[in-house]
């Protein structure tokens, strides 16, 4: 008995889970974009703690699993080597890196990549996402998994532009967008095989934007799936249909899910909250034109909806009704989402600034800047008060000093 | 007694040896069983939950399994060979971060033989130099006409760089032949550009359009409808009775055949350009190809609009989509060709989108081998010769 406490708790202790010191997806493991923990408040070259080189193209953001940073990016003149970096997150160390090769298309406009959708985690496993519609998983310690080609299952599902959707893993599923003007899908596989659970035949329409989690209080997650048409809440195990909005929705940004209402940019910002007794199982509760997101996601913090318009100016609405409270320009042009962490929120734009926008306060203010002084269009990660962030050819952690 | 330990002692010896002898080979089979397995893998997850197991224990295997993995990449179908060329990147690492033995000989002597897959070759190099640093300079300038057009791609950029310090110490006849060099061995576009423009500034114009074999004569028929996009999928004449001297009935009235050609540098047939701008309208574009031999390639082409590819009148891509851009070399339709005279057959589709951005109707063509160098028909060959 004895022998099998000691085996169990080495086994436990073996195990990497997923704690809150992890960062596990495109804007963080529940797609809120909000971390636990404060992070920096005054931003100048003694808070980079570490940069590490990266090569090629890559606009995907970095996730932390397990003290380990994880980065994806293509290389070569077609962008078809596909890579996966992973960093110690102490240290900024490479423990190991990576490749495949496409077996998609690779073809983008030249302000993406083929690196361009984020990968995500469970804490056990890596799963890295790319334009050419490839999926590899691999363990922590960079040993495959499983791999699956959809271009190659799926010969027309690709977009000459470039696909941007990232991943999303759910309750032992992994959920994939592959949207598109022509073989259109959604499809989810399990995490642990790569096997398929389930596809979606989607409409035949360009679509950038991301799955999301939506927790509900059974405990029994939601995947948000959202596309010009609207938004549909799918199970994980099955993708069926729990609920579906169809009042149209953005192709470019995401929705955001704060308390059991979905922020979707749709007619500038819908506010849907679930009710089986509303049309389509999702009640509307508020529409808000003047909440015009730009590329950005919308965020919701402490109570605060906020949206990056087109001009770089950040707005703060009541999530209650989207009444706009304040608004303050932090110099766009943005291709990145905000992320938030304490009483800030940090926005990067194109050119490299981040800025730390103070929002305790009745106005918004920015309380320190700094540019890393190359292109930046990934969203960052934050954990433990260390933001990540990437460039084409760099990985910075920036914390306080 | 001495004799009976010595006795016992070879029996003991012989035992392990045996038995090691034993574990080797049942590792080997391991190896071997997990390739298997991993080649087996088909499309849309066929074989997946085998292949799961599979690939963890080939990657618990120490470096002799290596060489074995190269090989099998040799005939992998492109989904197993990303598990396999991870997998082998799992062991190698693993092997030199630990301080083990590397089979370098073996590996670099996959890399030598021309007749191994290219990628997989390029895999082989690169753990190579990881293993040897200095290896790279040795065998860099030898890959100029490699068969990979990754380690093509390294031999140029060398060149590229030789030739602009020439410039800049004002030798430009020592320039030029070494931008030439380059050429030769050079298919991405973006180190085309880069040798072609410097040639041109030195006196020296390239044909691009030939170098990268775009097929710049086609014989055109159309318009025929494509309101609201129906027409993709409607069979017109030239696709149920293919006849270069026939009259069809078109979209405008009855349309026939009527051959042009492309001045263009890089070998875009602007149908709009060269016939009318027509909206909602298909036009058929028909060419030939004369191969001296049978042989696998792969038609490289680009296009704003959607498109159908038939070749000696098998039907190999269709692809609805409009105005997502077009680009060099966007689309690789793997084929073949019959020798003699081949057939090329392209449905080029034009919606009704107004925005300014989305008139183009045109396309880009050629043929090409695996590694993106241009094949030539006959007659081009001949007079290129």
């Amino acid at each position: 008995m004895r022998r099998l406490i000691a085996i169990l708790t080495a086994c436990l202790l073996c195990t990497p889970s997923v704690v809150d010191a992890d960062w596990l997806a495109f804007r963080g493991t529940d797609s809120t974009a909000v971390a636990d923990a404060a992070g920096p408040t005054s931003l100048s070259a003694t808070s980079i703690e570490w940069t590490a080189e990266l090569g090629g193209r890559g606009l995907s953001s970095p996730i932390v699993v397990v003290d380990r940073v994880i980065v994806t990016a293509d290389t070569g003149f077609r962008e078809d080597q596909l890579h996966i970096h992973c960093f110690d997150a102490n240290t900024g160390e490479r423990l190991w890196e990576r490749e495949c090769r496409a077996t998609g298309r690779t073809s983008c406009n030249t302000k993406s990549c083929v690196a361009a959708p984020s990968p995500c985690s469970d804490g056990q496993r890596i799963f890295a996402f790319y334009s050419s519609n490839d999926i590899v998983c691999l363990d922590l310690d960079g040993n495959i998994v499983w791999y699956r080609g959809l271009t190659h299952d799926y010969p027309n599902a690709s977009n000459s532009l470039g696909m941007a959707s990232s991943l999303v893993v759910v309750d032992g599923t992994l959920v994939a967008m592959v949207e598109c003007d022509a073989e259109s899908l959604t499809i989810g596989l399990d995490a642990a095989t790569g096997e398929t659970r389930w596809k979606l035949d989607r409409p035949r329409m360009a679509n950038w934007t991301s799955p999301i989690v939506m927790s509900v209080e059974e405990g029994d997650d939601l995947v948000l799936v959202q596309s010009g048409q609207g938004v549909l809440a799918i199970h994980p195990m099955t993708g069926e249909t729990v609920w579906n909005f169809g009042g149209g929705a953005s192709t470019v940004e995401s929705s955001v899910v704060s308390d059991g209402i979905v922020y979707v940019p749709s007619n500038g910002i819908t506010a849907l909250k679930p009710d089986v007794e509303a049309e389509g199982g999702v009640a509307s509760l508020w529409t808000e034109g003047a909440l015009a997101p730009g590329t950005a996601s919308p965020i919701v913090h402490q109570g605060k909806l906020y949206i990056l318009n087109g001009a770089g100016v950040l707005v703060c609405a009541d999530v209650e009704t989207g009444e706009r409270q304040w608004q303050l320009r932090v110099g766009g042009p943005f291709s990145s989402s905000p992320i938030a962490a304490g009483d800030c929120l940090y926005v990067v734009n194109e050119e490299g600034v981040l800025s730390v926008v103070d929002v305790s306060g009745e106005e918004g203010e920015i309380i320190s800047t700094y540019s890393l002084e190359e292109t930046v269009l990934c969203t960052p990660a934050i954990v433990e008060g260390a933001i990540y962030v990437r460039s084409d050819n760099h990985l910075w952690k920036i914390a306080n000093p | 007694m001495k004799r009976q330990i010595m006795f016992i002692h070879w029996r003991v010896v012989a035992a392990v040896a045996i038995a090691c002898a034993g574990m080797v080979q049942s590792a080997k089979a391991d190896v071997a069983d997990a390739i298997a397995t991993i080649q087996a893998i088909g499309p849309r997850g066929e074989g997946q939950q085998a292949a799961v197991t599979a690939a963890e224990e080939l990657q618990a295997a120490d470096a002799s399994a290596l060489v074995e993995i190269l090989n099998a990449l040799n005939s992998a179908n492109p989904l197993a060979a990303n598990w396999l060329r991870v997998s082998f990147e799992s062991i190698a690492d693993r092997t030199v971060k630990s301080g083990a033995e590397f089979p370098q000989q073996d590996v670099l002597g996959f890399f030598a033989n021309h007749d191994n897959d290219p990628t997989a070759r390029r895999l082989a190099y690169e753990w190579a130099i990881t293993v040897e640093p200095a290896l790279e300079e040795q065998i860099v300038p030898e890959v100029l006409n490699d068969p990979s057009s990754d380690m093509r791609r390294d031999a140029v950029t060398r060149l590229l760089e030789q030739a602009s310090d020439l410039r800049a110490e004002e030798r430009p006849f020592e320039a030029v032949l070494i931008y030439k060099k380059a050429l030769t061995g050079a298919t991405d576009d973006d180190q085309v550009r880069a040798i072609v423009g410097p040639l041109e500034e030195l006196g020296h114009p390239v044909d691009v359009c030939h170098h990268f074999g775009f097929l710049t004569e086609w014989t055109l028929v159309g318009p025929f409808d494509n309101t609201d996009m129906g027409g993709f999928d409607v069979a017109y004449g030239p696709e149920t009775s293919f006849d270069l001297t026939a009259t069809y009935e078109g979209q405008l009235g009855p349309v026939t055949w009527e051959t042009f050609k492309t001045e263009d540098s890089y070998g875009v047939l602007d149908i709009a350009a060269l016939t009318e701008p027509h909206k909602g309208a298909i036009t058929y574009a028909y060419t030939e190809f004369d191969s001296a031999v049978e042989q696998p390639v792969q038609f490289r082409l680009a296009s704003w609009n959607a498109w159908k590819l038939w070749v000696n009148g098998e039907l190999l891509f269709a692809r609805e989509e409009y105005h997502r851009g077009m680009y060099f070399d966007q689309y690789i339709v793997e084929g073949a060709l019959q020798p003699g005279v081949n057939q090329i057959l392209l449905k080029v589709c034009q919606n009704e989108q107004t925005e300014e951005w989305a008139q183009s109707w045109q396309f880009q063509f050629r043929v090409c081998e695996q590694s993106g160098r241009a094949i030539y028909p006959m007659d081009a060959a001949v007079s290129a010769n």
